[in-house]
């Protein structure tokens, strides 16, 4: 594999201003739209009065739940793997009641957004507000209001996992740490708002719909499905996409409206999100509060953990996934990059009247391993112990056996130990503890910490499609020899810029021996792709990657069985490198253009009376396996100014992992990105609702993404496969790992084992992340929670 | 009286290098007007309240949010989009650096980062990376973590020859004088490991 950091093929557009998003499409007759949103978190709709709006200038039309009704059906966010899975149902807009700030009630469209605004304005809607739910505890209150009646209590999903004697493990251990974490509500701000243009055929029943998005296939069955049409006259189209980061990933209710407007009004409608509609509407993650508890032996070795998870989710079971994802994570993940005799883990999925929930980059994985690893934390400094020596005790051993965790998920082995060496090595440790020192002479409290984290990538089959979930883990590609010896394709991966696209080109090249540049991919459109899984749950270039490459080797065998019979050699004999067909030891034979043309204009002069192909197709997805694990250890060091309770973090390190790398410069980019989405979690951002559920965070004023001067420069190492693996075996692809989601999976954790490490000298701690500067007085005292 | 029986204003402003003439309601952002009347769809609002700096353009030679200002605000005014900019070659050796280090990913930022750096390196040809990452401050990006970024701006700052002059005709901040060795950038406080 070729490890070359090639520039990303869409970057001379996107360099240039020549970027074409959503937003910069023209469609030929398209309408503008713009929501009437619920303003309460909670409340019934008593009566809504459009007859103004209908008549304002420049409007097309005006819907209501049951305008839409006619052609959408509503859709329930359940699982088969679940079926005490509470999953209300969902209506594209509010019915007779809602129950969040932002839900879709009205949906006007016509000639501007602008005209489309106004006439919102002139939608009177009658609501009586009714008392909202507003948080984890909140909802599993004895008093807490009923969302819907078929979820008492306000539970969605309960699981729990537990070891045998797991009680009296606690009871023997001689250390038992414990601590209540809370985890801020995020959401992913891509920076491309959500957006979509939906046309619809009449004549011809077919649906094309433009969407900012991560699966497009997904997209095509769900409109398929949820509006009566023929998949096969359904497309969807994925353009430039401005970030996405799991919240395109999904079934939007405003999106749905959309969509079904289009289909009755009959003319293109384009609906663009604003970021005010985005904060309140788009997905929202990793809202958490989780009891944990650590056993340990005298001797330092960890026997036990135990966690008491509540998610608190939205309104609804998401669509179509569901939202057992960040709890089945807790459940999974809980320990997870250590060996113990016993564990427990339990999780709720409540209803809240906050946004609707979804995967957010992680789902889960930073909320396990902020549990873990802030246990371990403690434990190490309850026993005077350095934590770094702590973990080598304790990590699941790399010797490579398969071993199934307490929790019972089975992992590969994973090098821990090796991750920990690369932080450690070129004496990093002494230059941070002479960092500290320095730091905390000038009167700053100063901290680094570390945290083991463990990447879920690559999913199988088991989870979705066994639970009825049309949700596909495989992807595919197809090749063909162009003329000129081009190469062109179409996969089914999904580019929002992680450069998965770019990977898949360079696997086609490599495999051929074609350079770059006469390599074509397309992705994200559905008329010419697989059915793929797109891109979530880091496994784009896992899966997709591995379909490219079997399609390229495929292609390569035809056309060296062509040259074999043009050139009376055996095809054994020959190679294919650098755009012509050679022998073994590197002398040209024909040039691949020359043998293109000859195929496409005179196949009749190939000995054989042979019909070239010159076109491969490949698909490829898990099927027994669950996951492949990516793993890694972060390190985070802060400082905190004591007066005004600022957290700065100044520097960061991610030991990682990951398998074959395709490409440097897009794995670091991942591992990078996801760091500082990482820390953005720890340290800043939060989407704030009020006891009323009114979002307080409603602007990028408010929700605070990290800026440039705030960010440490991060380092990435990358921990080679250990020897003895299977590797570089040209009839097998490189075995790739996902990487997408590892910098997110362990970031909070480690900044917020930095955090406790800084204030440690205070006898001070903080388990609520983003560690804002109120709660890092509050901690230290100086100043009243 | 409703927003839209306002009277349309006429506005005559330059944009890239060319003369434009329109009518526009009062409420229309310059980026929209730039983006839906010209088509010059390069910039792009990420929050349309000023925050994230993807709508960037250059205005009478400085860095402005389109998303905030108003089309009537811009009368008489010389606009440069990234589309203007990189098509006269003023970008070209940042355009390189930034593929060179992966300083972008889905590239909704880039316009916004690429006209900050522009500015910056006008003013300030070899700034230190605490000074490229105080320039970057008015824009959001999601997907890179601002170190490519940072150094990428830095690359393109120690190419030869130096940056575009600074639009007001008055010397860089930081330029040598022509006979004297390369500026040495100032030391930074550096990452603890």
């Amino acid at each position: 594999m070729s490890g070359r950091a090639a520039p990303g093929l869409r970057w001379p557009r996107l360099l240039t201003g020549r970027g074409r998003y959503v937003a910069d499409l023209a469609v030929r007759g398209a309408r503008e739209a713009a929501f009437v949103r619920s303003p309460h978190a909670h409340a019934d709709i008593r009566g809504v009065n459009v007859a103004e709006a209908r008549a304002a200038p420049g409007i097309d039309a005006v819907f209501l739940h049951d305008d839409l009704a006619a052609v959408l059906r509503p859709w329930r966010g359940s699982h088969g793997l679940f079926p005490d899975l509470a999953a209300p149902e969902q209506t594209a807009l509010a019915r007779d009641r809602v129950r969040h700030v932002g839900e879709p009630v009205a949906l006007i469209v016509g000639e501007s957004r602008a005209l489309c605004e106004d006439a919102a304005e002139l939608v009177a809607v009658d609501y009586a507000p009714l008392a909202a739910v507003t948080g984890p505890e909140d909802a599993v209150a004895p008093e807490a209001p009923t969302l819907h009646a078929e979820a008492p209590g306000n539970v969605c999903l309960e699981r729990a996992v537990r070891s045998e004697g797991l009680e009296q493990t606690f009871r023997d251990a001689a250390l038992t740490v414990e601590a209540t974490f809370g985890f801020g509500r995020h959401t992913g701000v891509p920076l491309e708002p959500r957006g979509l243009i939906a046309a619809y055929d009449a004549a011809e029943g077919r649906l094309v719909v433009h969407h900012s998005h991560q699966c497009p296939a997904a997209m095509q069955d769900a409109f398929a499905q949820l509006l009566g049409l023929e998949e096969r006259r359904v497309r969807v189209i994925c353009p430039d996409v401005g970030g996405a980061f799991g919240i395109k990933q999904q079934v939007y209710a405003d999106e749905m409206a959309v969509v079904a407007a289009a289909v009755l009004l009959r003319r293109p409608i384009r609906f663009l999100a604003d970021r005010l509609e985005s904060m309140a509407s788009d997905i929202q993650a990793r809202h958490h509060v989780v009891r944990g508890a650590l056993a340990v032996s005298a001797e330092g070795a960890i026997r036990a953990i135990d966690v008491d998870d509540i998610h608190a989710i939205g309104p609804y079971s998401q669509y179509p996934r569901s939202s057992a994802g960040e709890g089945r994570a807790m459940l999974s993940l809980s320990g997870a990059p250590y060996a113990m005799a016993a564990a427990g883990a339990r999780t709720r999925a409540v209803f809240t009247n906050l946004g609707m929930s979804g995967h957010y980059r992680g789902v889960g994985h930073p909320i396990a391993a902020a549990v873990t690893e802030g246990l371990v934390d403690l434990a190490a400094r309850r026993l005077g112990e350095d934590p770094w020596a702590f973990r080598r005790r304790n990590f699941a051993p790399y010797d490579g056996a398969p071993r199934t965790s307490a929790l019972g998920v089975a992992f590969e082995p994973l090098p821990f130990a090796a991750c920990l060496d690369a932080l450690e090595a070129g004496g990093r440790r002494a230059r941070l503890d002479a960092w500290r020192r320095d730091a905390r002479a000038r009167g700053v409290l100063a901290g680094y910490g570390i945290a083991a984290f463990v990447e879920m990538t690559t999913r199988g089959p088991g989870f979705y499609g066994d639970g009825g979930v049309r949700v596909s883990t495989r992807d595919g590609c197809t090749l063909r020899l162009e003329p000129s010896g081009a190469v062109r394709g179409a996969s089914s991966v999904t580019e929002q810029g992680q450069g998965v696209e770019t990977a898949v080109a360079q696997i086609v090249a490599d495999a051929l021996g074609a350079p770059l540049d006469q390599v074509e991919i397309l992705t994200g459109d559905t008329a010419v792709a697989h059915h793929g899984g797109g891109t979530w749950g880091s496994r784009s270039l896992a899966v997709g990657g591995h379909a490219a490459w079997t399609a390229a080797r495929r292609l390569r065998a035809e056309i060296l069985e062509i040259a074999g019979a043009l050139l009376q050699t055996d095809p054994a004999a020959l190679d294919l490198q650098g755009g012509a067909v050679r022998d073994q030891d590197g002398a040209p034979r024909i040039a691949l253009s020359e043998l293109a043309a000859l195929c496409h204009f005179q196949p009749h002069k190939i000995p054989g009376e042979r019909q070239p192909q010159l076109t491969a197709s490949a698909a490829f997805g898990p099927l027994d396996a669950p996951f492949r694990a990516g793993c890694g250890v972060q390190l985070s060091a802060v400082e905190i100014d004591p007066e005004t309770g600022l957290v700065r973090a100044v520097d960061h390190v991610v030991a990682h992992f990951c398998g074959a790398v395709v490409n440097p410069l897009l794995v670091d980019g991942q591992i990078k990105g996801g760091v500082v989405q990482g820390l953005g979690a720890a340290l800043s951002e939060e989407l704030a609702y009020d006891a009323d559920g009114q979002l307080l965070s409603a602007t990028l004023a408010d929700y605070r993404v990290p800026m440039a001067p705030e960010t440490p420069d991060i380092e990435v190492l990358h921990v080679e496969r250990p020897a003895g693996a299977a590797d570089d075996n040209d009839d097998a692809p490189p075995r790739f790992i996902g990487v997408g989601e590892a910098g997110t999976a362990g970031a909070s954790a480690a900044a917020l084992n930095a955090i406790n490490d800084a204030l440690a000298p205070r006898d001070a701690a903080l388990w609520r992340i983003p560690a804002t500067p109120a709660r890092v007085l509050a901690a230290l005292g100086a100043i009243g929670d | 009286m409703r927003f839209s029986d306002a009277t349309k204003i006429a506005v005559t402003l330059h944009v890239n290098g060319r003369p434009v003439a329109a009518e526009v309601e009062p409420r229309v952002t310059l980026a929209a007007f730039l983006r839906d009347h010209l088509d010059l769809t390069g910039l792009h609002v990420g929050c349309g309240h000023g925050v994230c700096g993807a709508c960037a353009v250059l205005m009478d030679g400085l860095t402005a949010r389109a998303c905030t200002l108003l089309a009537v605000a811009a009368q008489g005014a010389r606009i440069e989009t990234i589309e203007g900019l990189s098509d006269r070659g003023a970008l070209r050796a940042l355009q390189r650096t930034f593929a060179e280090h992966g300083a972008l990913q889905c590239g909704f930022c880039t316009p916004g980062m690429l006209l900050a750096a522009h500015e910056l390196l006008a003013e300030t040809p070899a700034p230190s990376p605490a000074q490229i990452r105080e320039a970057l401050s008015g824009v959001i990006c999601r997907c890179t973590g601002y170190g490519p970024i940072v150094d990428a701006v830095a690359a393109a700052a120690s190419e030869s020859p130096p940056a575009e002059p600074r639009p007001d005709g008055l010397p860089s901040a930081d330029a040598p004088p022509s006979d004297a060795p390369p500026s040495q950038t100032p030391p930074d406080e550096g990452a603890p490991s």
